[in-house]
């Protein structure tokens, strides 16, 4: 499939800024009602964007609930979950230590399948019945929705990459393709070491989203590693935090990455109408085409 | 390429593990737990050697640094086991429950020239950074006062199952917690000179502290104030704040964003001006080879494998936030344990007993 030009991301809706913990605060303030990021979402979809890349926070959810709700408002709108929500995780784990926050989060009851592939991949420290059952307990949400590709957090990703755990990528890309006709997609903020591990995992072309812009910000091993990666290998890359949260302005940011034409999709966040038209005013100038594809 | 084992496979030990597995210049040689499940998985899926026995991965992996990230409690024990082997340590915060322990750990790191280190890693943080240049500078004048905060969502509920919600364990906000603001304060305003008004609350603990608020008091005069909250869920994650006051300006930082106000009376630095300057994290942090979680992480553990790097060639490092940095700060932890201005007659015996008692399983261990 062809990935669309901008995707939307949701950093804006619960209180991530990387310039300032105020303007997080605010912005968490703003979008504490479900209905004010709904609001968002359809300003961007009637400027043109059809793509939301989102996480699978619980508020997510509520989002998902709505667009079911009226599929005659979001005709070709398309979620991309990023899973798993983080802090979600991290807090269970503080909370009740590693093994504790497994069971925390499988389900204890349900399907007979799925308590099964728990148990025993419990028993057998197998991964793979594990990572399938989280996956599929995020993807719960997004069930009737159109999701072409499912992304895995830079969190883990990151993790597992310096564990040098690749398994966990081929288990969890053989399973996004089986169970839900999706792509895998990869987020990192080391993207070298990424790819060369996907592909060591056997992962060809991944979609793989990281930090490029133009002020190197979070870009691990620096900017001309990246500009070789992009010259030499085969990858579907995903530009996020172009705008390095405001640091670069918008048409500066997006020319620079437009220099870039090997790079097929920018996801960024925006809250009000104003800027997503601007965004997507400045990228159909640069790109000659619609963001949607 | 250096040699690193890591004890605790826990959040902090699992991130550190990932963080020196993606160093270029660490082979990570073993892996302890008290797990076994975890550390089957690893072994399974990633070929780290594993090990139950710390004593037996410091004896036989050939180890030329050790990472320690255990509960508080056993700190000093395995500390104290790879410093007797004439391993390298970076260790987890707090160095130690007991500012003793700690300054015994830091004599005998420094007689034995190894490279220590714990992981208050504020002090990679680029706004923190800047806070300390701009102080060194004489950028805001004499310090008056400075507000030390810590803040985050992490006992939300009356029940916990982990070694956190136990103080005796190392538990509490005050270790968890509370150490990175202490730790700050001292890497900006040196040891204090009294620590009164403490209060060490709690909120849905029931043995250990969630929320931790005090004075301390400088020999230069100045003042701070402590005031620390883990039960806060108004904040998404954990957050540290310092705030000081100067003569000629006011700093206020966070990791995100560094804001300055300076008087008519300061001499400016550059890049700064008179009356409100923001600097960010885009701007103040140097970019990492590895990101997990944050540069911070990934700058601590690079900057201990780069000393003990130097330590192998037989060349002097700079050290940063080591054992005897960390004991100031555990001597601050434990004051705020014995404040002051508390009354001898309800503290002092417990004290005492307590002091006796883990005195004479020393001396027992050591027989």
């Amino acid at each position: 499939m062809k990935l669309d030009r901008l995707l939307f991301g949701d950093n804006q809706f619960f209180g991530v800024n990387h310039m300032s913990e105020e303007r997080a605060r605010q912005s968490a303030m703003r979008f504490q009602d479900t209905g004010a990021i709904i609001e968002v979402i359809d300003s961007a979809y009637a400027a043109g964007v059809r793509s939301f890349m989102c996480t699978t926070h619980e508020r997510i959810a509520e989002v998902a609930e709505h667009v079911r709700a009226h599929p005659d408002r979001y005709d070709g709108f398309t979620f991309l979950p990023c899973m798993p929500y983080a802090h979600k995780y991290a807090n269970a784990v503080t909370e009740h230590g590693m093994l504790g926050a497994l069971r925390h989060f499988l389900p204890d009851e349900g399907y007979l399948n799925a308590a099964m592939r728990g148990g025993r991949a419990f028993a057998g420290k197998d991964v793979e019945g594990l990572v399938t059952l989280l996956v599929d307990s995020e993807m719960k949400m997004f069930r009737g929705l159109s999701t072409p590709v499912v992304f895995l957090q830079n969190v883990v990703v990151d993790l597992l990459l310096g564990l040098r755990f690749d398994a966990a990528f081929s288990i969890f890309a053989d399973h996004v393709r089986s169970r839900y006709g999706a792509e895998p997609g990869f987020i990192t903020m080391n993207l070298p070491l990424a790819l060369e591990t996907l592909e060591r995992a056997g992962i060809e072309n991944p979609i793989v989203c990281s930090n490029m812009n133009k002020l190197s910000f979070r870009v691990s091993g620096g900017t001309a590693a990246y500009d070789e990666v992009l010259a030499t290998r085969r990858f579907r890359p995903i530009a996020m935090s172009v705008f390095a949260s405001g640091a670069i302005p918008a048409r500066e940011a997006l020319e620079w990455v437009h220099a870039r034409p090997q790079i097929e999709s920018i996801v960024f966040g925006a809250s009000s109408r104003q800027h997503i038209e601007a965004t997507v005013d400045i990228v159909e100038e640069l790109w000659g085409e619609t963001v949607a594809r | 390429m250096v040699r690193i084992g890591v004890v605790g496979a826990g959040k902090m030990g699992l991130s550190h593990l990932s963080i020196l597995g993606a160093h270029p210049s660490v082979e990570v040689a073993g892996v302890c737990d008290s797990m076994g499940y975890l550390l089957d998985v690893l072994e399974k899926y990633t070929g780290v050697a594993k090990y139950t026995d710390a004593q037996r991965m410091l004896d036989t992996a050939d180890l030329d640094g050790v990472l320690i990230a255990t509960p508080s409690a056993s700190h000093v024990d395995l500390v104290g086991a790879a410093l007797d082997r004439g391993i390298h340590v970076f260790c987890e915060k707090p160095l130690s429950l007991s500012a003793a322990d700690s300054m015994r750990l830091a004599e005998r790191a420094a007689e034995l020239g190894l490279v220590s280190q714990v992981g208050y890693h504020n002090r990679f943080v680029g706004t923190f950074g800047e806070v300390k240049r701009l102080l060194d500078a004489g950028a805001i004048g004499q310090v008056s006062h400075a507000l030390a905060e810590a803040y985050g969502p992490v006992v939300l509920r009356p029940k916990g199952e982990t070694w956190r919600s136990r103080r005796s364990a190392g538990g509490g906000a005050l270790y968890d917690y509370a150490a990175h603001p202490l730790d700050l304060l001292g890497w900006y305003l040196g040891e204090p000179d009294s620590v009164t008004g403490a209060v060490l609350g709690r909120v849905f603990s029931a043995e250990t502290d969630d929320e931790i608020y005090g004075t301390l008091g400088y020999a230069s005069g100045a003042s701070a104030q402590l005031s620390v909250n883990w039960s806060d869920e108004s904040y998404r994650k954990m957050t540290t704040r310092v705030t000081l006051w100067g003569d000629h300006g006011k700093i206020l930082a966070d990791r995100q964003e560094i804001q300055v106000f300076l008087r008519d009376t300061a001499s400016v630095p550059d890049g700064y001006r008179r009356g409100w300057t923001v600097a960010n994290t885009t701007a103040l942090t140097p970019p990492v080879g590895f990101y997990l979680r944050g540069e911070e992480y990934s700058a601590e553990l690079d900057h201990f494998v780069r000393s003990v790097e130097r330590a192998k060639r037989g060349e002097t490092w700079d050290p940063v936030n080591d054992f005897t940095s960390a004991a100031v700060t555990d001597v601050v932890i434990e004051r705020f344990l014995h404040p002051d201005d508390a009354s001898a007659k309800v503290v002092e015996p417990q004290a005492h007993g307590w002091r006796a008692a883990r005195a004479a399983r020393r001396s027992e261990r050591h027989a």
